[in-house]
């Protein structure tokens, strides 16, 4: 992202530069949260379990007396980098296999269409949640779990605008000096479809964080007591009668990320991609 | 547009096809002996080789295919590990609740997402407009598992007004629906909205309130039906969104239904059943696009001829 798509981003739309804040911030914490954090996040303290929020505990405790608020704080790492890298895994082979399919065309492009079609066939998470049902849970499954189902919606872009690409003149120009296929495709075709990709992978990250915690909420995610934000809810599910409050701040900080992450791509659309804007 | 249907139904049979051997695979990808997992950890080693002829895992992996296709046809999901039960009947036994659930929750967010699409496009650049848009954002980032806590503590536990959990009648419908229509209310919201809005710039529009017909009879006969089709298209998206959605709602309101049994199987390691249900919430999805597309081309006669 170049600094005049930054200065658009933050100029023209609001929801955009809010988005673009929270993502800041959520990225600083998830670097800096462990120095912030009053309490080490896994050291039990039975002597203050189950308290309210107050001044020493703003978060309040849970049921071994481990301080909430810091709890959350080092569960921004976990869902960063679960998300990050579980997107960075399904783009690199979504994209190649788009651009593959895309520029060669024929029955190439036939089977690889067929094999994303089936993968389609599988309704959001339902694909991570088998993956993890063979794999076993566990946050490094997680992480393959939520690239591969991410690997058909990049796929379909890319190809998309592969398609598109190389039927531009300056394309053909390329291809008539003699240019190879890889060459064409890097250097010429790329650079045409990565406005897109930034866009729906901003999106995506929303949906990877979502997708992470979701499956550690369902106990399919790291084994305790990892703070993760989806497994402090589960915790907090079964004290929801006497203990509601346990909920506020794990449910908060992952409702702001993944706003912070909808809001800037949907930002980053209207800023880069004007076709695609709703 | 009985050929029209038949044309579409071809083309999906190659992805069907391809669900049922991804299906198949699952358990023949995984570490260690198909034949074990699917009797059981437990399994006694007489048990698991009469699992293994009973399957065909000793013949090989086309022929086994082939087994499993013929098995499937005849309705056949195989039988738990967990108390052997045939795979169907804990299917058919789950599936209706999660019908019911997730045919409420469309009802839900169509209603809540049509209603205020048209509001939001209506009042366009004015406070309620943003009102609107900014709450389906927050609706679109909202897990729904996060409002499902929600929901339970305010309408549950502090106002009793509904069950937190299990199938108690009607009013146990009421938090899960909410819960997981929410999601596809606010998609269908932001759609609409800016259907809606592209329509109302038409010609037609304006002649028809230069007629100086009410603002109200505008919207309702001129531009609703012209916002429809690609609402539907969301809406039939949505519908296998909402199909795998009901995973997390089923498990947190303890509703009896395919998704919890999902969850479930996989705590207990019950591979048929794992498999099963895959399977159906797979079919159920590529039917309801089929479904979609049909209905697309009944409303909008020009889809057929392409």
């Amino acid at each position: 992202m170049g600094r005049a798509t930054l200065r658009r981003l933050l100029r023209r739309t609001t929801a955009g530069a809010i988005g673009f804040v929270i993502v800041i911030a959520m990225i600083l914490t998830a670097v800096l949260g462990p120095l912030w954090a009053p309490y080490a996040p896994n050291t039990p303290d039975y002597a203050h379990a189950r308290e309210a929020p107050s001044a020493v505990h703003l978060g309040g405790t849970d049921d071994f007396g481990r301080d909430i608020f810091s709890r959350v704080l080092y569960g921004a790492r976990i869902s960063m980098t679960v998300g990050f890298l579980g997107v960075v895994i399904g783009l690199i082979p979504g994209a190649l296999l788009g651009l593959i399919a895309g520029y060669a065309g024929g029955w190439l492009d036939e089977v690889v269409m067929r094999v994303i079609d089936v993968l389609l066939a599988f309704p959001g998470i339902l694909l991570a949640i088998a993956m993890v049902a063979v794999l076993g849970p566990g946050l490094v499954n997680i992480i393959i779990a939520i690239g591969f189902f991410g690997i058909p919606v990049y796929t379909r872009l890319v190809r998309g605008s592969t398609l598109q690409a190389k039927e531009l003149a300056y394309v053909e120009a390329v291809r008539a000096q003699g240019a190879r296929a890889p060459r064409i495709l890097i250097r010429h075709i790329l650079p045409n479809v990565v406005a897109p990709i930034i866009v729906i992978s901003t999106l995506q990250l929303a949906s990877a964080i979502l997708t992470e915690s979701a499956l550690s909420f369902l106990g399919l995610g790291a084994p305790p007591p990892t703070p993760e934000w989806g497994a402090i809810l589960t915790n907090a599910k079964d004290d929801l009668a006497t203990l509601p409050y346990m909920a506020l701040f794990p449910g908060a900080a992952l409702v702001i990320t993944v706003l912070g992450f909808n809001l800037l791509g949907d930002g980053l659309r209207d800023v880069l991609d004007p076709r695609m804007k709703m | 547009m009985g050929y029209y249907i038949l044309r579409r139904v071809l083309s999906a049979t190659p992805t069907l096809l391809g669900v049922t051997l991804a299906v198949f695979m699952f358990v023949h990808v995984l570490p260690g002996d198909p034949a074990r997992l699917m009797a059981g950890i437990e399994a006694t080693e007489d048990s698991v080789q009469l699992v293994r002829r009973s399957l065909g895992l000793d013949k090989p992996l086309w022929v086994q295919y082939g087994i499993y296709l013929n098995n499937l046809i005849h309705g056949s999901l195989g039988a738990s590990n967990r108390d052997a039960a045939p795979v169907s009947t804990h299917i058919m036994q789950a599936f209706g609740p999660t019908f019911f659930l997730t045919v409420a929750a469309m009802l839900v967010a169509i209603a809540i997402g049509l209603a205020a699409g048209m509001i939001a496009a209506v009042s366009h650049g004015r406070v309620l407009d943003f009102t609107t848009t900014s709450l389906a954002m927050f609706g679109i980032s909202l897990p729904s598992f996060v409002l499902a806590l929600a929901l339970i503590w305010i309408f549950g536990v502090d106002l009793r007004w509904f069950p937190t959990g299990g199938d108690q009648g009607a009013a146990s419908l009421v938090l899960p629906a909410i819960t997981l229509g929410a999601g596809a209310a606010a998609t269908i919201a932001r759609i609409s909205r800016s259907e809606m809005l592209e329509v109302l710039a038409q010609d037609y529009i304006r002649v028809a309130k230069a007629k100086g017909h009410r603002l109200r009879m505008v919207v309702l006969q001129h531009a609703l039906p012209n916002t429809l089709i690609p609402v539907i298209t969301v809406i039939g998206l949505h519908f296998g969104f909402l199909i795998s959605g009901a995973i997390i709602v089923e498990t947190v309101f303890a509703w009896p239904g395919l998704g919890r049994l999902l969850i479930d199987s996989i705590s207990f390691r019950d591979y048929p059943v794992i498999q099963g249900v895959v399977l159906v919430f797979a079919l159920e999805f590529v039917a309801v696009n089929l479904l979609v597309d049909v209905l697309y081309a009944r409303i909008d006669p020009r889809v057929r001829y392409q």
